[in-house]
């Protein structure tokens, strides 16, 4: 579904990503872990197209998007959830959703469904996103994105910094979606358990490069916390 | 009593002129944060079009309402284009932008010299502009005046209902708040910022054929109330529509007020003071939203 070839990228003059080459599989989930400062959410704003690659490709159902603007990105079935559990502020819930309804056909159906998996939303629609708890902005961050119906998800550390029984609400339903069907995604998490749990494919990054890689699930803890731990 | 009545009509219908010049300011600066010193040229193209209008219309009857979509329509080009040429490249650089916009504003005045002539240019108040209103012997409120308040509240009216109740709106909103975002929830941000432009831009139009009933159009009539509008927008609280307009009535009333007893210039100055003071005592202006910390 999505490639990186020899991929490389960087903010000015500082280069963070050396050559990557990974790959998201059609209907599979991919995860991406690493110390902090690896570049693994400059992967995920790379593959958006909030950074443009200084050399290499990327390709989205083998098509070559390197050059595209994030809202073509978007408009072909990539969705992104980026780090820190962003929100337009200023706006209410419902504000936040229908933004992204508003443009596509089928867009209020989808916002129903995507309110259908946090239905803790329902009763905080009137309610300014920036006076949302850090777990309920995370939940409307990954509401928002699904009501675009990607066929491609970039999840950056949607369980960081939120208090344990949210983390546990939202595990289960990124797990619940991948298991659905229809949608690749691409992992960026700290938490390894939950990473390979919900993956079937991993990388380690390190320095901007991979390190490791190799099939997810419970089995493959032991070669990615060796991996982390160098 | 009625020359406290009197004057506090003058307050509000200078708060009105204020508030129309300030309102298209008050989405490309306070929304957008872009310092445009041209959105002056563009009130001035406005009351120019009013000008035009009225050399092809014969007769002043029906050329203002006539000018107000079209001036709308000229200055949101302008606007557009100039946004499309110049400011989006500038996004980042507050201080170039400044200096841009300041060298498109007098090549702006210079281009209506050219095609205008250099001395002010009078236009003509439809008849039913030119009467009064008599409330009692010696409360008496002119027709021009009156719609001009008119025009602002519906300015203010259409450009809140837009902003907060259409696809339009929301997607201006989150732009201003957060581009990244914006553009990776699919959102076409460059267009978003062209629209808004237009808008701004626009209504800095409307305004230059509200000014066109009050005096004559010259070259420099934008740079003369320009430094207002911006002064509105800063005390309102950058992006608060609803802090704009209270503060374009509250200045316009005041400024009414001192000169009662004053004159104008000394009225003029002692705003611009209690402007400044009211600054250092907020900085952030009337209104701020608040939020939690995001992270």
């Amino acid at each position: 579904m999505l490639e990186f070839d020899d991929v490389h990228v960087g903010y000015g003059r500082s280069t963070v990503l050396h050559g990557v080459s990974a790959s998201v599989p059609a209907d599979g989930v991919a995860a991406v872990m690493g110390h902090n400062g690896a570049g693994k959410s400059t992967l995920l704003r790379a593959a958006i197209g909030l950074l443009r690659p200084a050399r290499g490709v990327i390709r989205l159902a083998g098509e070559d998007i390197t050059k595209l603007a994030p809202h073509e990105r978007v408009a072909r079935g990539m969705a992104y959830v980026p780090q820190g559990q962003q929100c337009f502020p200023h706006l209410t819930t419902a504000e936040n959703l229908q933004l992204i309804a508003d443009s596509r056909p089928g867009g209020r159906a989808a916002m129903g469904e995507a309110l259908d998996l946090f239905p803790a939303l329902r009763a905080l629609l009137n309610r300014r996103a920036g006076l949302l708890s850090g777990g309920q902005r995370q939940q409307l961050a990954i509401a928002r994105a699904l009501i675009t119906s990607p066929k491609l998800l970039l999840l950056d550390e949607p369980t960081e910094g939120i208090q344990p029984s949210v983390v546990a609400e939202i595990e289960h339903t990124i797990l619940g979606l991948t298991q659905r069907g229809g949608l690749s995604v691409l992992l960026v998490e700290q938490h390894v358990g939950f990473a390979l749990r919900a993956a079937s494919h991993y990388y380690v990054l390190e320095s901007g490069r991979v390190t490791s890689s190799g099939a997810g699930g419970d089995s493959a803890q032991q070669a990615v916390r060796e991996a982390l731990a160098v | 009593m009625t020359v406290i009545v009197s004057q506090l009509f003058t307050g509000v219908s200078i708060g009105a002129v204020l508030l129309l010049i300030a309102l298209g300011l008050s989405l490309t600066f306070g929304q957008m944060g872009v310092i445009n010193m041209a959105h002056g040229e563009f009130i001035m193209a406005g009351a120019y079009t009013v000008y035009v209008l009225q050399k092809v219309i014969t007769g002043a009857g029906w050329s203002l309402l006539i000018a107000l979509p079209i001036a709308f329509a000229v200055a949101g080009a302008m606007g557009v284009l100039l946004e499309f040429l110049l400011i989006r490249r500038l996004y980042a650089r507050p201080l170039d932008t400044l200096l841009v916009t300041w060298g498109v504003s007098l090549i702006l005045q210079q281009a209506a010299r050219d095609i205008f002539g250099a001395p002010n240019v009078q236009t003509k108040a439809p008849d039913a502009l030119t009467g009064n209103v008599r409330i009692t012997d010696d409360l008496v409120l002119s027709n021009n005046r009156l719609f001009i308040l008119g025009l602002a509240g519906l300015a203010v009216v259409a450009l809140t209902l837009v902003l907060r109740f259409t696809s339009l709106g929301r997607r201006i909103r989150a732009v201003v708040q957060n581009r990244d975002l914006a553009a990776v929830s699919g959102i076409p941000t460059g267009r978003v910022d062209r629209l808004t432009f237009f808008i701004g831009s626009g209504l800095a139009g409307v305004a230059g054929v509200a000014l066109t009933l009050l005096g004559p159009i010259g070259p420099t009539m934008g740079t003369n109330v320009i430094i207002d509008a911006f002064l509105v927008v800063v005390a309102g609280g950058i992006g608060h529509l609803k802090g704009s307009v209270i503060v374009a009535f509250a200045l316009g009333t005041l400024q009414s007020l001192i000169e009662y007893s004053t004159t104008v210039s000394v009225a003029k100055v002692l705003v611009f003071v209690a402007i400044v003071a009211f600054l250092q005592w907020r900085p952030q202006g009337l209104f701020t939203l608040r939020t939690r910390s995001m992270a």
